[in-house]
């Protein structure tokens, strides 16, 4: 078991200007899960290579535990990529495919029959170590492949987009069986994905990357409930927040035609304009002036709730793309017995408890 | 959606495939073979317009990437199979949607390892696919590829004068880089050894391993062949100013190696005593380029090595080294290897190659004169191989299907 830490690490790929990633300040604790997610090109793999010893560090160190890895070849550092395609070979026994790979470390018989057995009775696969694997199902198979990691006993685990072959319901299950393997085994274990979804429910902290730099570091609720800038904001929950460029007035924003009010210690550090972030389980929907006017596009019937879809009216009122520009709707999430018709016009306002504040220029969060 | 083939050079007859049914479902009469194993993805070989095609279904981006990758690495003139299209927009009748397809053109006289070890084998089989997976290995790593799944399942070998070529057959894990960095390499081959054990330990608990050796003493050798090629190819020599000839020495011996050496970097230390080679190999194919110059025949490396071979054997044995070289190899081509090659039984076309075939005479001859103790022409040899060697010979144009046999690692309900 380890911590790791990541000290002002930086790659640049030769012929680049561009860090791919850049100062990266991460301490991740003993034992603890961290998800590294963000857009592609975003240096999430560059970084767990770096850790891995396969990209080269340029400046800054890594460490684990209390050594320091940077300079190490990857076979010094005790980690272990969780390679997402891993065979396994039918006319080996279950055991035999868990432990194989440790024979060729040298390791001898009787220490890999108690590393494969402790493994199988982590991954409940006790009762089939001597069948072979034709004989197991499907996510039975799965954890066989699991458990070539396991074995080896490392003291980090890195993954990277190891669910990106797999189709979305098989990437539900597997994703829940990694998280929970994880929190068994606890070792400490760096996940790489893209999908804000899988950071979400798996990860114990998240780090989100933007062209190479960290963004915030934290858990999932803090995550989403206090976004530290407008792209974290934007990238982290589903449907996004939205996210509006308002006027600042002298105890608030404006939003539409409804004001609302905001400290003013938070407003004495913006400009004359902030961007708002309100999410779609946030907004207040009504039907008299009072807010902005939105034009209802799409209507989304979820049962119990709905999401609503739609524009601006006022042509001028674009909202925030944080990912890659364009026109996004505006979304808010209604009753289910209570829907807009599409066409319809409706006057949306944040609730006042959840609203993000973000400066301006810079993208930083005000409150 | 509407279905989108996207191809190089698109066959109408694509159109014609069942694509709103999931592979695994197709109906064997459109198989060219039916697979034995099982893959982690679905794989069936398929024959359109007169050629059998490898469709692999798999996430459409992955299909799309794949494809892009090996026209990459076949832009770079690196040993990889042919794609051929990607389809995507596939949906069922009901209109649920199916993962997209890879379409790959089946190389001919290619052999999967597990093909090889079904056949007799001659001692040492192992050891020498592992030489052909080295030298592949090295060429991608020098080219910049990071392969990330390197084991014999997903390498295609073709014979190649008693050895082995290697293709690389999936590329779905792999990255083209500027350069690699040596943990970058040490990765691939540290892959490269778990697989090979792996799938030599497969093939000792299934009863199809028939060398004793043990297989894990067996996978060491990808790293140390590995190495060796490395340190050869890239490696920097010094050299006393003294022996200069030395300079000329390691040219040759890559260029016997196999591989062009496009630029040679020397640099003399300050007292001008030694001398600092340091070649850059631009790639293998040194004796193929040679020969298909010479006589416009394409064949592998070291069957072009072969061909050479005798083609400086009659050169000196009919007195003509003072001869134009190409002249002289107009006269070997229509005088010994046209005649040898071009008229033959009709089944040998799906047994053997002609360079192979070539090559396996060279090897009779060598092997009727030490039993007989006396010379024999290539026509008599001819004539003794077709009765008694080539009955033996399993076809080997077309073989499919057993290529991967580890099982899927895909969770269904447990």
């Amino acid at each position: 078991m380890a911590t790791v830490k990541f000290e002002g690490a930086t790659r640049i790929y030769p012929g680049n200007d561009h860090p791919s990633v850049d100062k990266l300040d991460i301490d991740i604790a003993d034992g603890e899960f961290l998800v590294v997610v963000g857009p592609s090109g975003c240096g999430k793999s560059t970084a767990l290579r770096m850790l891995a010893g396969l990209e080269e560090v340029n400046e800054g160190r890594i460490w684990i535990g209390d050594r320091d890895v940077t300079n190490l070849s990857p076979k010094d550092r005790d980690v272990a990529m969780v390679f997402q395609n891993y065979a396994l070979y039918p006319h080996m026994s279950v055991a035999d495919n868990m432990g194989f790979a440790l024979k060729i470390a040298g390791v001898e018989k009787s220490e890999i029959r108690k590393r494969v057995e402790e493994a199988a009775k982590i991954l409940d696969l006790e009762p089939y170590l001597e069948r072979k694997p034709k004989a197991l199902s499907g996510g039975q198979r799965q954890r066989v492949a699991m458990g070539r990691a396991i074995v080896r006993s490392p003291q980090v685990f890195l993954m990277d987009e190891p669910l990106s072959n797999l189709d979305a319901k098989l990437r539900v299950q597997t994703r829940t069986q990694i998280a929970s393997l994880q929190r068994r085994l606890g070792v400490t274990t760096v996940y790489v994905t893209h999908d804000q979804v899988e950071a979400m429910t798996m990860g114990d902290r998240i780090a989100l990357l933007k062209d190479g730099l960290l963004q915030q570091v934290a858990s999932p609720r803090e995550m989403y409930d206090r976004p530290a800038n407008v792209f974290v904001a934007g990238f982290i929950g589903s449907p996004a927040m939205n996210l509006i460029t308002v006027p600042v007035t002298e105890d608030g924003v404006k939003f539409g035609s409804h004001k609302v009010e905001v400290e003013r210690g938070v407003l004495s550090r913006a400009g004359s304009h902030v961007i708002v972030g309100v999410r779609p389980e946030d907004v207040q929907v009504r039907t008299e002036d009072d807010g902005l006017e939105i034009e209802v596009d799409v209507v989304e019937e979820l049962g119990a709730d709905a999401y609503v879809y739609g524009r601006p009216v006022a042509k001028e009122i674009t909202l925030e793309g944080s990912e890659e520009g364009g026109e996004r709707p505006f979304i808010a999430r209604v009753d289910g017995r209570n829907v807009p018709e599409k066409g319809q016009h409706i006057y949306v306002f944040p609730n006042a408890e959840h609203l993000h504040v973000f400066h301006q220029e810079t993208g930083e969060r005000l409150a | 959606m509407a279905l989108e083939i996207t191809a190089a050079r698109p066959d109408p007859a694509l159109l014609d495939l069942p694509w709103s049914t999931p592979l695994e479902e197709w109906p064997e009469d459109l198989l060219a073979a039916f697979p034995r194993g099982i893959s982690r993805h679905i794989v069936r070989f398929v024959k359109i317009s007169g050629r059998v095609v490898a469709i692999k279904e798999i996430k459409t981006d992955i299909a799309r990437r794949e494809y892009e990758m090996l026209r990459n690495l076949r832009r770079l003139g690196l040993p990889a199979v042919e794609p051929w299209a990607v389809v995507a927009g596939r949906v069922t009748p009901a209109g649920d949607p199916i993962d997209g397809c890879l379409i790959t053109r089946h190389l001919q006289f290619s052999l999967p390892y597990r093909a090889l070890y079904s056949q007799s084998l001659r001692r040492g089989t192992a050891s020498r696919l592992i030489d052909a997976l080295a030298v592949l290995l090295v060429r991608l790593h020098l080219a910049g590829f990071w392969w990330g799944d390197v084991s014999l399942s997903n390498t295609l070998f073709r014979r190649d004068a008693g050895a082995f070529a290697a293709y690389l057959v999936d590329a779905e894990t792999g990255e083209l880089r500027e350069q690699l960095s040596d943990g970058q390499r040490e990765h691939d081959l540290d892959i490269a050894r778990v697989n090979i054990a792996g799938e030599l330990m497969d093939l000792e608990a299934g009863g199809l391993l028939q060398e004793d050796r043990d297989p894990v003493e067996v996978s060491e050798r990808i790293m140390t062949r590995y190495r060796e090629l490395w340190q050869e190819l890239t490696g920097t020599e010094i050299v006393d100013t003294g022996e200069r000839w030395r300079v000329d020495e390691r040219v040759r011996r890559l260029n016997d190696l196999g591989f062009d050496v496009g630029e040679l970097e020397m640099t003399t230390d300050i007292g001008g005593t030694s001398i600092q080679i340091h070649p850059k190999v631009v790639d293998a194919g040194h004796n193929s380029r040679r020969l298909l110059r010479l006589t416009g025949l394409d064949v592998r490396e070291n069957q072009a090595r072969r061909l050479l071979n005798d083609l400086d054997a009659y050169r000196s044995y009919f007195g003509r080294q003072a001869d134009d070289e190409e002249s002289v190899a107009f006269d070997w081509l229509r005088e010994i290897y046209e005649p040898l090659t071009r008229t033959v039984p009709p089944e040998l076309p799906r047994k053997i190659e002609p360079a192979e075939f070539f090559h396996e005479l060279l090897e009779h001859r060598w092997y009727l004169s030490e039993r007989h103790q006396r010379d024999f022409s290539l026509e008599e040899v001819k004539a003794d191989y077709l009765t008694h060697v080539l009955p033996t010979k399993p076809d080997e144009k077309d073989v499919l299907g057993v290529d991967t046999v580890e099982m899927p690692v895909i969770a269904s309900e447990d």
